[in-house]
C-alpha cells in the first residue's frame, strides 16, 4: 500500500490518481473554469476514458447507468455555478434510488467563496438534502482522505450519492504525498439481531396466506438468488416493487409481478388478502402502498432493511430486522420450514386466473403491449432495459419478461423524465457487451435529448424505443380519468420529426410507422450494433391500467 | 404554529437530544436541515466544541411529535453525527439558559 517515492502532486493530481486506484475506467461530465486543473490532470490519465456530455444532468445520469447496471459506484463531474446545479437533479434522483454516485464539482476558488463571485453557487448547500453526505474540501491535503471516504460512504450499507466540491485553489495546490491511501469500499454493515431472526421464521412458519415483497435493497445487497429460494422453500407468492423488477423471474410460478399503482389487479387483490407480508429490502413507497391504512390491512409485518430508519417509517412493523438483506436472508433461509401451503398458493393462482394483468394488443407491435412484446422476442435476458418516465415506463414495467436482477433501469423514487438516454449510454459503456433498450416517450426524450450526439461519439450500444403518442401521455391520462377530461398542456401541437432528430445528431433510426413488416425491420434494428432510434407511433387514447388513482386504497383500482 | 403562549408552551410535551458530532463547518446544516425539511421546529439550539476542538456537543430542545423516532434514526445517519441520546425536558442544560432569555 504504501509508495516509497515521495512525490510532489497538485490536488487536481490526487484526485486524479485516487480515481484510477479506485478502479474507475470512465466518468461522464462537462468541464469548465473552476474544475480545469481537474481535467488537466485527467487529460494525462491512460486509465480513464472522460465522456463528454452535453448537459451535466446527462452526464449525472450516465453515471448513474453505469453504477446501476454494476452496482458500483460511478463518477460524475461538473464545474462550479451552473455545472452544479444542472448537476442536482441526477444526484436527487439517485438519492431516492440509492444508487452509489460520486458527484465531484469544481467551486470557485477559497478566497471568492461568499463573495458572489463569477459562477459561484452554494453547491455545498444546495446539495445537503440530497446527497447522502456531501464535502467541502478544504486543503488538497484531505482529498486523500476525502475522496476514498467519499466511495465508502457511497457504497455502504444503503448506498447512495456523495458529492465533493473541490475550490479551485484546492485542485492547483501542490503538497507531498509519500503513501497512498486504500480505495474505499463498502464496509460490512453491523449483523442483525438473530433473536428477530429467529422471531421472523417463525413468524413465516406460522403464517397461513403470506407474501413475500421485495424491493430495490434485494437487487442493491445482491441478494435475488436468496429471496427466490426463500420464496420456494416457503412457498411464498412474491410481489415486486418498480425497483426490485428482475429479482424474481416474471414468469417464476410464485412471481405476483408488480404491486401497487399498475400492479395487476391479482396482485393487489392477493396482498389484501395475505396475513403475513415479509418486507425485503422494500420502502413503503406510496405507490406500492396506495393509501397505507388500506395495505395488507389484515397482515403482521416482517420488515428486513439495512437502513433502520426505514423501519416503522410507514408501517409498524411486528419484527422489524436492521441488516444487510442478503446476510438476513441467508440466517433465515435454514429457520424456514419448507412448505407447500397447498391452500394459499391455489388461492392465489384463482386470484392470477380470474385478474390477470390484461395486454390487449400484446400480439401487434403497432400498440404499446405489442411493440414492449416485439422487442422482447428479440433480445434474451442479457439485454439491459432502460426506461424514461410515463405511460411507456408503466407499461415496460407491466409487460417487459425481465429476469435478470441489474437488467432493469429506470427512475423510481424521483420519477425524472430525462433519466433513460443517458442511463442507458451509461449502462452501455460499463457492460458493452450488452444490447440495452431505452423505451422512452416524446415528452421525456426532448429532456435530455442532447446526448443523442453523445451516443454517435461514443458508438455504444444502445437501441431508443420511443413512443409516440404526441402528449405527455401519462398526464394526460390524469386528467381524462381525474380532471374531467379537461386535456390541458399535455398534448403537444408541434412534433419533431425525431427521425431526422436522430440522424441530424448521427444516429441511425428507423420508422416502424413506415415499414410494411414491423416484426422483421425491428429485429433486424435490435441484432445490429451501434446506437439506433426506432420511432412508433402509439394511439393518444391509450392508458396504463389498472390505476389505482392517487390516494385510494391499492383493491379500489380502476380498469385493467 | 410558532405563536405558541407561554401556557401553552409549558403544556406541550419537550424533549431534549444531546448529539455528539465533528467540529466543522457544515454539520449544523445537515442536523437542522433534516427538522426544517420535515417542518419540524426546532425550540432550542446550542453548541459548544468539547475537548481539543475536533468534536462538539449539540443540544436540541424539540416539542415531543409522532415523528420524533423518526427524526432520532434520521440524525442517527449523518457520517458527522457520532451518539445521539435523548432526555426528558427536566434536562438542565435549557432551564439553565432560561436566565439569559428573561
Ligand atoms: C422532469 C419531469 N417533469 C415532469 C414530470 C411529470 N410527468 C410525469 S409523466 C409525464 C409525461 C411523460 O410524457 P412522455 O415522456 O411522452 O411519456 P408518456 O407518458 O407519453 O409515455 C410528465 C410530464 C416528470 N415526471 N419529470
Amino acid at each position: 500500500m504504501s509508495n516509497r517515492n515521495r512525490e510532489t502532486l497538485s490536488g487536481a493530481e490526487i484526485v486524479v490518481r485516487l480515481l484510477e486506484r479506485q478502479g474507475i475506467r470512465a466518468l461522464a461530465g462537462i468541464p469548465g473554469g473552476a474544475i480545469l486543473p481537474i481535467y488537466d490532470a485527467l487529460s494525462q490519465s491512460t486509465q480513464i476514458h472522460h465522456v463528454l456530455a452535453r448537459h451535466e444532468q446527462g452526464g449525472g445520469f450516465m453515471a448513474q447507468g453505469m453504477a446501476r447496471a454494476t452496482g458500483l459506484p460511478a463518477v460524475c463531474m461538473a464545474s462550479s455555478g451552473p455545472g452544479a446545479t444542472n448537476l442536482l437533479t441526477a444526484i436527487a434522483d439517485a438519492k431516492l434510488d440509492s444508487i452509489p454516485l460520486v458527484a465531484i464539482t469544481g467551486q470557485v476558488p477559497r478566497s471568492l467563496i461568499g463573495t458572489d463571485a463569477f459562477q459561484e453557487v452554494d453547491t455545498y448547500g444546495l446539495s445537503i438534502p440530497v446527497t447522502k453526505h456531501n464535502f467541502l474540501v478544504d486543503s488538497a491535503e484531505s482529498l486523500l482522505e476525502i475522496i476514498p471516504r467519499a466511495f465508502r460512504i457511497a457504497a455502504s450499507g444503503r448506498p447512495g450519492p456523495v458529492l465533493v466540491d473541490i475550490p479551485k485553489d484546492v485542485q492547483n495546490q501542490r503538497v507531498e504525498v509519500d503513501e497512498w491511501p486504500a480505495p474505499g469500499r463498502a464496509v460490512e454493515p453491523p449483523p442483525a439481531d438473530p433473536t428477530l431472526v429467529e422471531q421472523a421464521a417463525a413468524m413465516i412458519n406460522e403464517a397461513a396466506r403470506p407474501i413475500l415483497y421485495l424491493g430495490g435493497g434485494v437487487v442493491h445487497s445482491g441478494a435475488a438468488p436468496a429471496a427466490v429460494e426463500l420464496a420456494e422453500k416457503a412457498s411464498l407468492p412474491t410481489v415486486m416493487t418498480l425497483m426490485a423488477l428482475g429479482a424474481m423471474p416474471v414468469d417464476h410460478p410464485l412471481s405476483l409481478g408488480m404491486l401497487g399503482m399498475h400492479g395487476a389487479r391479482c396482485t393487489n387483490l392477493a396482498l389484501d388478502e395475505c396475513d403475513l407480508l415479509i418486507a425485503v429490502g422494500a420502502r413503503f413507497d406510496d405507490r406500492a402502498t396506495g393509501k397505507v391504512a388500506g395495505f395488507c390491512p389484515q397482515a403482521r409485518i416482517v420488515h428486513i432493511d439495512i437502513d433502520p430508519s426505514e423501519l416503522d417509517k410507514i408501517k409498524a412493523a411486528h419484527v422489524g430486522i436492521a441488516g444487510d438483506v442478503l446476510t438476513v436472508l441467508e440466517k433465515l433461509l435454514p429457520a424456514v420450514d419448507r412448505r407447500s401451503r397447498a391452500t394459499w398458493l391455489s388461492r392465489v393462482g384463482h386470484l392470477k386466473a380470474s385478474h390477470p394483468l390484461r395486454m390487449p394488443g400484446i400480439d401487434d407491435p403497432r400498440t404499446p403491449y405489442g411493440l414492449i412484446r416485439a422487442v422482447a422476442d428479440c433480445l434474451d435476458d442479457q439485454a439491459t432495459i432502460a426506461t424514461d418516465v410515463g405511460q411507456h415506463q408503466m407499461w415496460v414495467a407491466q409487460a417487459y419478461p425481465l429476469r435478470r436482477p441489474r437488467q432493469w433501469l429506470t427512475s423510481g423514487g424521483l420519477g425524472t423524465m430525462g433519466f433513460g438516454v443517458p442511463a442507458a449510454i451509461g449502462a452501455a459503456l460499463a457492460e458493452p457487451e450488452r444490447t440495452v433498450v431505452c423505451f422512452t416517450g416524446d415528452g421525456s426524450i426532448l429532456m435530455n435529448v442532447q446526448e443523442l450526439v453523445t451516443a454517435a461519439e461514443e458508438d455504444v450500444n444502445v437501441k431508443i424505443v420511443l413512443m409516440n403518442n404526441a402528449s405527455l401521455g401519462l398526464v394526460l391520462q390524469q386528467q381524462t380519468l381525474f380532471y374531467g377530461e379537461r386535456i390541458y398542456a399535455s398534448q403537444f401541437k408541434g412534433m419533431p420529426d425525431f427521425v431526422r432528430v436522430a440522424e441530424g445528431f448521427g444516429i441511425a433510426a428507423l420508422d416502424l410507422d413506415r415499414e410494411t413488416d414491423p416484426l422483421s425491420a425491428l429485429s433486424a434494428a435490435l441484432t445490429a450494433r451501434g446506437p439506433m432510434l426506432i420511432h412508433a407511433s402509439i394511439a393518444i387514447s391509450e392508458q396504463v391500467l389498472p390505476m389505482v388513482p392517487p390516494g385510494a386504497a391499492n383493491k379500489e383500482m380502476i380498469g385493467g | 404554529m410558532n405563536a405558541l403562549t407561554r401556557n401553552e408552551r409549558e403544556a406541550v410535551a419537550r424533549t431534549v437530544l444531546e448529539l455528539a458530532v465533528n467540529n466543522h463547518p457544515g454539520v449544523m446544516s445537515h442536523v437542522v436541515g433534516l427538522f426544517s425539511r420535515r417542518a419540524y421546529n426546532v425550540e432550542g439550539i446550542l453548541v459548544m466544541p468539547v475537548g481539543d476542538g475536533a468534536t462538539s456537543r449539540i443540544w436540541l430542545q424539540v416539542n415531543e411529535d409522532e415523528r420524533l423516532d423518526q427524526m432520532v434514526k434520521q440524525i442517527e445517519k449523518l457520517e458527522d453525527v457520532l451518539t445521539v441520546r435523548r432526555h426528558g425536558a427536566e434536562h438542565e442544560v435549557f432551564v439553565r439558559l432560561e436566565e439569559f432569555f428573561r
